[in-house]
């Protein structure tokens, strides 16, 4: 009998993904992917089948140990924030040279309308690049199954297969059924074209041209999955192409059902026969896609083909941002639903740091200290301290990605900038900063690198940071000089200690790291009600 | 039947606790729920919204479209003023009057009351005091979640005490107790209200 339990959309993949007889999950954590790595890290299945499921340190270790776990013949899922994709893309281009020997899934959760990211990027553009078919789910049920079949299909054409979810497939709640069939893991069994794991160009060369065999078949296999299909609707004046969630705005707006025939695709490479079908029946035809506009953009011809494609590039669909039911009701030409007027009296409430965090106490010192420094140039990076850009801070000058703040300190130095000075956190550091403090080290750079330790990766909840408790060793095997090497408490009864340590390390002319340690309130509560 | 739902809040003031009792009351009578949530960054301290979508039959959206909300139930004033676009012309508003403010530009108490008592239908209650003086201040929200239960049709209010004692109960009966308190107490004002 299956059970029902309500779950987000990630911990239906990651249920999906336990069933399906998974031996390891890969992951950092990284908003909207986070509680995929963390269901299972709790379900007591995984323990009772000793399922790999601690955090990795960034997306490309946790790529390559889901490849390696892959050539050993088992199922691995490798879980991420769609920019994490940028991250591990060397293993996951490398990935489909190689193939999947056990079953092998990239669940890539996307951001669109940025809730909690610097960018809107649509991975299944990174399908479509390394050659790679995408499973991209419409419902909570259908994620638990399509992930099962994303193992299976993985096997059966010995290639990874990445799974496309969206904010509100991930951070949504439904009914799933679940547990009617838990398969066994696989047993270890090495792969039967060894030569394929070995990227020499001489073997690459062979394996691309199959690869370009194997993308056309897994179009005719998109063509006849059961998650895409074409429904026929008694009015041709508009034939509608609805992908992933974007089907379910599309019924939302429809409850008597869709008078147009639609195409719901949810595993790609985009089903062009299927395409062509429709469009022989509609002259005008509208792309429905939550994210980027991939299969408008394929449509969209240069040759005049007398059928009418509308969609975000004609904004038909906004632009850019998440797909609403508005937003496709709109599109679909439909009345907005009778509202009530915006209220006038609503201040905008923005997120900050929380009250008695130890960021707050280390910008405090640290703008204190850079009042006497007329160009200090502050290097942010990502993590709840980007917060320190917003008031009453604006300590920060920018923000780019993982890792940033250390190597954009650096080349800022070598231009002229005085004091140039990092920030980053503790888990952001073992992920990416570490090789760019090497290059510091290596190049004598004249930066101060401020770790803003709370002994937890906190933006994304609390998980576990890879190099607590060892920063100061794995800066000084690094190679910074140990006397450069200082730790401060952020508490504001110690302002004047950490001025002093953050004025004498600017003072140095070389490579210096600030470490302020303190625990994340937030954990420091959790670990509090937990005694 | 179906009720769409939108939960509001600041960051922190814990709105997904009033989406878990119903969520649980929901799967046990069979409904069909959708419920998006918001995580990450917009925890820490901003304005935070859940919506939750309740029916006997199946939901395609995940998210409401304006103009679609039943309800608007809110932690904070301001907050449930926030999202009067996506209240329906019949739609109620229940809301908390305690006020949090964390940024510096917080307008007029006055000015929030006004768009409110401006509201055909609405319920407004201080349910941070009306939990402490019952002696449960963890209880704030479920004086919330009671508020709400006397226009929450598609749930019986027993339905919903029930999902309270399955939530709370590995907490002990007298959390369960505490909670039941204050959700009857909600559930007796807004009655009177109404």
């Amino acid at each position: 009998m299956a059970d029902k339990n309500l779950l987000l959309g990630d911990e239906a993949l990651a249920l999906g993904a336990l069933h399906a007889g998974l031996s390891g999950v890969f992951a950092y954590p990284g908003t909207p992917s986070t509680e995929i790595t963390e269901f299972i890290q709790l379900h007591p299945l995984a323990a009772q089948r000793k399922v790999h499921r601690d955090w990795s340190s960034n997306e490309k270790t946790a790529m390559e140990g889901a490849l390696g776990m892959s050539y050993a013949g088992k199922r691995a899922l490798v879980c991420m924030k769609h920019v994490g994709m940028n991250v591990c893309a060397d293993p996951f281009m490398g990935s489909a040279m190689t193939g999947a020997n056990g079953g092998l899934v990239i669940a890539a959760c996307d951001d669109p309308s940025m809730h909690s990211s610097q960018n809107e990027q649509d991975s299944r553009f990174y399908g479509a690049f390394a050659m790679m078919p995408v499973f991209e789910p419409s419902s909570q049920q259908e994620t638990y199954e399509m992930v099962r079949a994303a193992f299976d299909y993985s096997e059966k054409r010995g290639i990874p297969v990445l799974m496309r979810l969206t904010t509100r497939m991930a951070h949504s709640r439904a009914v799933v059924e679940s547990g009617t069939s838990v398969r066994e893991q696989n047993e270890l069994k090495y792969p039967d074209n060894p030569r394929q794991w070995v990227t020499l160009p001489v073997n690459a060369r062979v394996r691309n041209r199959q690869l370009i065999k194997d993308y056309a078949a897994f179009e005719e296999d998109a063509a006849t999955s059961r998650f895409n299909f074409l429904r026929d609707g008694a009015d041709k004046s508009l034939g509608i192409i609805a992908c992933g969630i974007a089907y379910n705005y599309l019924m939302e707006n429809f409850p008597e059902g869709c008078p147009y025939p639609v195409l719901k695709v949810s595993q790609y490479p985009f089903p062009r026969p299927l395409a062509r079908q429709l469009a022989a029946s509609c002259q005008t035809l509208l792309v429905l896609e939550e994210g980027q506009p991939l299969v408008e953009e394929r449509l969209k011809g240069v040759f005049d083909t007398g059928i009418t494609v509308h969609g975000r590039l004609d904004e038909t669909v906004p632009r850019d941002g998440e797909l609403t039911p508005d937003a496709v009701r709109a599109a679909l030409g439909l009345p907005a639903l009778e509202q009530h007027p915006a209220s006038e009296v609503v201040a905008p409430r923005p997120p900050a740091l929380c009250q008695g965090c130890g960021h707050r106490d280390f910008f405090t010192a640290l703008n204190q200290v850079l009042k006497d420094y007329e160009g200090a140039r502050v290097f942010g990076d990502i993590g709840c301290y980007t917060l320190g850009w917003m008031p009453p801070f604006h300590s920060l000058h920018t923000c780019v990605e993982m890792g940033a703040s250390v190597t954009m300190a650096i080349g800022s130095a070598y231009s002229g900038t005085y004091p140039a000075v990092a920030v980053i956190g503790d888990s952001t550091f073992t992920h990416s900063g570490m090789t760019g403090l090497l290059d510091a080290v290596n190049g004598k750079a004249d930066i101060t690198v401020c770790i803003s330790d709370n002994l937890t990766t906190g933006m994304t909840g609390g998980q576990d940071s890879a190099g607590t408790g060892r920063l100061e060793a794995i800066c000084e095997g690094l190679g910074v000089e140990k006397e450069h090497i200082r730790t401060i408490v952020p508490l504001p009864k110690n302002y004047p200690e950490m001025e002093q340590v953050i004025r004498e390390e600017i003072e140095y002319h070389g490579v210096s790291v600030i470490i302020s340690r303190r625990e994340c309130i937030q954990t420091l509560r959790r670990h509090a009600s937990k005694k | 039947m179906k009720q769409d739902i939108i939960l509001a809040g600041v960051g922190g003031q814990g709105i997904l606790s009033i989406a878990t009792v119903i969520g649980s009351a929901a799967l046990e009578q069979g409904l069909y729920l959708k419920q998006a949530e918001v995580h990450g960054m917009s925890q820490r301290g901003g304005d935070v919204q859940s919506n939750l979508r309740l029916s006997s039959d199946p939901i395609y959206s995940d998210l409401i479209p304006k103009g679609g909300a039943d309800l608007i139930v809110s932690l904070e004033p301001m907050e449930a003023l926030r999202y009067l676009p996506y209240l329906s012309r019949e739609g109620w508003v229940i809301t908390n009057t305690a006020p949090f403010v964390n940024i510096p530009d917080y307008p007029e108490m006055d000015k929030v009351m006004a768009g409110l008592d401006s509201l055909p239908r609405v319920v407004a209650l201080d349910v941070d005091t009306m939990a402490k003086d019952l002696g449960s201040p963890r209880g704030a929200n479920m004086v919330l979640l009671g508020a709400m239960a006397a226009v929450l049709h598609i749930l019986e209010p027993e339905k919903l005490r029930e999902g309270i004692r399955r939530i709370f109960a590995r907490k002990g009966d007298a959390v369960v107790a505490s909670n039941i308190k204050a959700f009857d107490a909600g559930l007796a004002f807004s009655q009177n209200r109404k």
